[in-house]
């Protein structure tokens, strides 16, 4: 990795006088075109991305934060975040497990991950980077013997500027929303994959096996291409509750698949959701968006939200393409004060194209949680059809849940369906399993995985897994 | 094995069971019959620890120890188990699943360790062949989409496989045609042993055609009116329980 170089370049920046703090890697707070332009020149990038970031900042200055979404928070003031922190140098950090906060580590035994990779997640300084390094030297050699590039955005954008300049930005536009137009201008972090024409990507790509994916920043920007014929599986996100001191986490991802080509993006997101008082936690607006341009392409989104103290969050597809699928299974789960207002958004603009949408929602404690949909049919899309199953789960008495479903039909060829069901975890469930001889909490565990199953079978399989333990984590005492 | 004494039991402020006193010994089958509304199920779910029920007076031992003071699964775990008349649905949890969490839950409450998986299978292979049902239930969902006599097999699989101390099934006769009460009835039958006891409510007589209890006893408002042999029932079947009202009063 360019790691050497980077800490060279940004060794070199300092004297520039961007920032007058010798010592610091972090900016102070507050947003300006200064702010923009020096992360741009940390991050080396060429003119026309700088020009490109501030066109959005430009654009982010006019707009507004949306309040059309069934959530309650405090306005942000964007003045107060710090736009710019780097990697914590090595010795920064803990230099062993026992430095590390010990109720993160119980989390991350219940979890049932290894004991190497739980000091990477918990950001310990020496083995974690041997093992990565190492771990990222062998996939990448891999990757490209099949013409797969796989890095940060920052690297692509140096290294692939053909690339960028075609795809990035061509699903999310740069003012596409609020927190995209924001995401747009301040990006610090990302991945990049290209998967080129006729290649199945050989493995399954994870920002868990990238470096710097414990020191993720709040504003992280990815794009995947599938060229014609290719395909690939990416899972992102840290199955492990992340502490985290940002409070703002504004990303964008984008997805485009060309003729026949199938991106399958899996998430599990757990950021860390705040108190059981409301305090603290992770504010999540996140623009995602596939594209399915070519014919008979398809997209798919598979997520396990248990994370934040907010979520604004609608994987969507843009369904192109003649034939193209789109596909969006999530479960998102809210305990304590957390608040979610997610779903999806199908376009159906092609010629029969096919959407799927299974949206599981659990809510538990004094949390609120909304379903919010689109599907629409435009006048082109001939013998379109959408599925649509969307199940919510009370557990409580103090809990909310909301569904928000739109429905736009420019066309009288379509077929839509969609289901609804709302239920509170039976409590005659609940003493079926413990009349057996099972704990109460074993008993929710059980009743609320078999809830999500649908969804989970989509998830790769050890990614299945620890969703399952993740939820149950997250669950642990919502009932009683 | 298991005493009742005195038991008063209110639901929504209103007093369902009005001292209700029933002692059942090991290796014995007793049957509670009586009219609806009498209070036949309200005890079973009070046994088995179902809430809502609110006990102003009496007790319950089971072996010696206070079952009020018992969680539920504390009362399964010490072989007090409850077969529904109306068992639910558990979306997405796989039969075998629910099964062998059951057995090891109770198996490690009680300090034996969980059961290792080829055994469990034969277990669960054995008695499935006994209730007549294919391997295929063990992949289905708890109780989704099966028939009333679906169900009701498989509650009896249940106590085959968990073999508790004392079986309560609550109207397991109800819906099913002759054939699949056969089948219930010889599984319940095979449960009788000397160390276990078994109460059967049930609100016809025909059940106990298949299944001979030691003792009957005829609930009627909140309290045991009458207790007697199978014949009693017998004695129902053709009087009706307004019979037994009438004598008693």
């Amino acid at each position: 990795m360019a790691s050497e170089e980077m800490e060279q370049l940004v060794r070199r920046e300092y004297k520039d006088g961007f920032v007058t703090d010798i010592e610091s890697d972090t900016l102070p707070p507050g947003l300006d075109e200064n702010t923009i332009a020096f992360i741009s020149k940390k991050k080396g990038e060429p003119e026309w991305m700088l020009e490109w970031r501030l066109d959005a900042y430009r654009q982010w200055l006019k707009m507004e934060a949306p309040s059309w979404a069934h959530l309650d928070y405090p306005p942000i003031d964007y003045q107060s975040i710090s736009y710019f922190s780097a990697p914590k140098r090595p010795e920064d950090r803990p230099q062993s497990l026992d430095e590390v906060d010990p109720k993160l580590l119980e989390t991350y035994e219940k979890l049932g991950i290894p004991l190497h990779e739980r000091a990477a997640l918990a950001g310990v300084a020496v083995d974690a980077v041997f093992d990565s390094v190492s771990v990222a030297t062998t996939f990448k050699k891999q990757l490209g013997e099949a013409g797969v590039i796989f890095c940060s955005i920052s690297e692509a954008i140096r290294d692939y500027p053909e690339l960028i300049k075609q795809y990035l930005g061509t699903v999310v536009p740069v003012a596409d929303n609020y927190f995209a137009a924001l995401n747009s201008a301040v990006f610090t972090d990302g991945s990049f994959v290209f998967v080129p024409e006729g290649v199945t990507c050989p493995m399954e790509l994870s920002t868990y096996f990238r470096i710097n994916a414990a020191n993720t920043g709040q504003f992280e920007r990815t794009l995947i291409i599938c060229e014609s014929r290719a395909q690939v599986s990416y899972l992102e996100g840290c199955t492990a509750p992340m502490r985290d001191e940002n409070q703002l986490h504004a990303a964008v991802v984008e997805l485009v698949a060309l003729d026949d080509a199938y991106i399958k993006y899996s998430t599990v997101q757990n950021w860390y959701p705040g108190d059981e008082n409301g305090v603290g936690g992770i504010y999540n607006f996140v623009t995602k968006r596939g594209d399915c341009r070519g014919d008979r392409s398809r997209i798919s989104w598979t997520q396990v939200e248990t994370g934040s103290a907010i979520t604004w969050k609608y994987p969507s597809c843009v369904l192109r393409g003649k034939d193209s699928i789109g596909e969006f299974y999530s479960v998102a789960v809210t305990n304590g004060r957390q608040q979610a207002d997610t779903g999806t958004k199908m376009i159906h603009i092609g010629e029969g194209t096919r959407s799927y949408i299974v949206a599981k929602g659990i809510s538990a404690g004094r949390s609120d949680q909304s379903y919010r949909g689109l599907v629409k049919i435009g006048p082109r899309a001939k013998g379109a059809r959408n599925f649509t199953q969307c199940d919510s789960l009370l557990i409580g008495d103090k809990c909310g849940a909301h569904t928000f479903p739109y429905q736009e039909i420019g066309n009288s060829t379509a077929t839509i369906e969609h289901e609804a069901t709302t239920s509170k975890i039976g409590e005659d469930q609940l003493f079926y399993c413990q009349s057996r001889g099972i704990s109460e909490e074993d008993a929710v565990s059980m009743i609320v995985n078999g809830f999500c199953k649908d969804v989970f079978q989509e998830l790769p399989m050890e990614f299945a897994v620890e969703a399952e333990a993740l939820l149950n984590v997250t669950l642990e005492g919502a009932v009683g | 094995m298991l005493q009742v004494k005195d038991l008063h039991v209110t639901v929504e402020g209103n007093e369902i069971l009005k001292g209700l006193t029933l002692t059942i010994n090991a290796g014995e089958v007793h049957a509670i019959m009586g009219p609806n509304g009498a209070g036949k199920s309200t005890l079973s779910a009070v046994i088995a620890g179902k809430d809502g029920y609110e006990v102003t007076q009496g007790t319950v031992t089971f072996d010696g120890k206070d079952v009020l003071e018992m969680e539920i699964e504390e009362r399964a775990q010490a072989g007090l188990l409850l077969g529904f008349q109306y068992p639910v649905e558990i979306p997405g949890v796989k039969n075998i699943y629910l099964l062998k969490s059951a057995l090891n839950a109770q198996r490690v409450a009680r300090g034996e360790g969980e059961m290792p998986a080829p055994e469990f299978m034969k277990l669960v292979k054995e008695k499935l062949g006994y209730m007549k049902m294919d391997a295929s239930f063990l992949q289905r969902a708890v109780n989704e989409g099966f028939s009333g006599g679906e169900k009701k097999r498989n509650e009896i699989l249940q106590m085959l496989v968990l073999q508790p101390k004392l079986a309560m099934l609550d109207e397991i006769d109800s819906g099913l045609d002759i054939d699949a009460m056969k089948v219930v009835a010889d599984g319940v039958n095979s449960l009788r042993a000397e160390d276990r006891a078994i109460l059967l409510v049930t609100h016809y007589q025909r059940l106990l055609d298949y299944i001979v209890p030691d003792q009957v006893h005829v609930l009627v408002d909140g309290r045991i009116v009458k207790t007697g042999d199978a014949e009693l029932a017998k004695q129902l079947e053709a009087n009706g329980y307004e019979g037994i009202e009438e004598s008693v009063a």
